[in-house]
């Protein structure tokens, strides 16, 4: 077992994430249906952000392979998958991303890229923009804060002003902007060892204060709870947050955001083809169990999709409060 | 032995000052929540006179709850420093406002 593991497996001072939800009636949790196939394509980064759970960065070398992009986009033509959610590292690194785009978006289909922004930025990867727009791709763009400086904290200098320019840009062609169907989402997630506010509280505060600093234009704002994994749990470790920051999750357990948990409807996709309930159990290295198949080229709909979901403590950060998920919010704040 | 009355995990037992007066403690909890979250004023807004309050009246559960609360709100560091120094301001005030007291009594008593 990693340390990263076994630190979520001591309890961190009080109940287990499974005796809570067993005690409130919730357990076992299980998958209802795949609506959403995530496909984490590449762990390779241009950043290396402090928060980030991947712990992606320049040197990682881990990258999806055309045989399994094909078995990818093979199960979500097959079965009743409605969106393909790519994520990262920055996919934007991935050499048969923009392929795979041009597959994955036929006939219509929800087709959302997790990108940095930063990159778009880059000359050589500046073509995504142009081909986003084209194929219709739901952008979900990385700004943690709408300061500067608190920012930059997480995601390391000259990172904040390059995402407002790339967010420019996609307003330019259309991203943002009621009517145009281009939908441009920016996700927030704390920069320190606190959970994010209420949705339409922060949403509010972003709208307001990057039109007003920069001009730009978004759709919706996705508030995202820390995952107590990857490079934000040494964070807590090191500044001595971790039993502090596990215990205002666990005491902030929402029963309701349980049932909306995005585990219950995703299935994760690993560069090398294995299957997780998400991207954090992808980190920790706990793939799909009990009896579902282990790996894109077993995929199998029926057994998938009612699948038990693999829990351990780091669960409470997307049952925490309002919820937490890669669409934002599980609850109404 | 290092042990306080205060401890940091008595926080989380707050919820649970119902066991033993559970309709008080439901009444209480209605009207915290009606008075503190978002009115006329914005839930950013209370957050802060909260804070300000927690502070003036030392409470280290609320100046806890309430500075993890501003930073998830967005609240900057200085909008908080800024908002306490009102709080002390007021309790300068209300101490030297006091001074009244004392130059009334010295008028009286004096020849």
């Amino acid at each position: 077992m990693s340390s990263q593991m076994a630190l979520l497996s001591g309890n961190c001072g009080g109940e287990s994430f499974s005796a809570v939800i067993r005690e409130s009636g919730i357990s076992p949790l299980r998958a209802d249906g795949i609506e959403i196939l995530q496909m984490n394509i590449t762990r390779q980064c241009n950043l290396s952000c402090r928060h980030c759970h991947v712990e992606a960065g320049p040197d990682r070398i881990e990258s999806m392979d055309r045989k399994t992009l094909e078995l990818c986009l093979l199960a979500a033509d097959t079965h009743p998958i409605g969106t393909i959610d790519i994520t990262g590292g920055a996919p934007e690194l991935h050499p048969d991303l923009p392929w795979f785009l041009e597959q994955a978006a036929r006939a219509g289909r929800r087709v959302i890229v997790r990108s940095n922004l930063v990159i778009l930025q880059d000359s050589k990867y500046a073509f995504y923009l142009d081909l986003y727009a084209r194929l219709g791709i739901e952008v979900v763009g990385s700004v943690p804060d709408y300061r500067l400086d608190r920012a930059e904290r997480q995601r390391g200098k000259s990172t904040f002003l390059q995402a407002i320019a790339s967010i420019r840009e996609l307003n330019q062609r259309g991203y943002g902007i009621p009517g145009s169907g281009l939908i441009l989402s920016l996700a927030h997630n704390p920069s320190g060892a606190y959970l994010p506010a209420g949705q339409a509280s922060l949403e509010h505060e972003y709208r307001f204060r990057l039109r007003e600093a920069y001009g730009i234009e978004f759709n919706r704002l996705f508030c995202l709870t820390n995952c107590p994994v990857g490079r934000y749990q040494d964070y807590l470790v090191n500044s001595d947050n971790f039993d502090d920051y596990m215990c205002t999750l666990r005491n902030a357990f929402n029963p309701a955001a349980v049932q909306n948990v995005m585990c219950r409807t995703t299935l994760s996709v690993g560069w090398d083809g294995r299957l997780f309930d998400c991207d954090f159990n992808q980190m920790l290295d706990l793939s799909v169990n009990s009896g579902a198949p282990k790996h894109i080229r077993d995929f199998d709909y029926n057994k998938l999709a009612g699948r038990e979901i693999m829990i351990l403590d780091h669960c409470f950060a997307c049952t925490a409060g309002a919820g937490s998920s890669c669409q934002g919010e599980l609850t109404p704040s | 032995m290092t042990q306080s009355y205060y401890e940091p995990k008595d926080l989380a037992d707050f919820p649970n000052i119902g066991e033993f007066a559970p309709e008080e403690a439901k009444k209480f909890f209605d009207y915290y929540a009606q008075a503190t979250g978002p009115g006329k004023l914005t839930e950013r807004e209370k957050a802060l006179i909260a804070l300000v309050v927690a502070t003036v009246r030392h409470c280290p559960y609320c100046i806890d709850a309430y500075t993890n609360k501003c930073l998830s709100l967005g609240v900057d560091n200085d909008e908080m420093m800024e908002a306490v120094h009102v709080g002390a301001a007021m309790v300068a005030g209300d101490v030297l406002a006091h001074a009244t007291q004392i130059r009334k009594i010295i008028r009286k008593k004096g020849m």
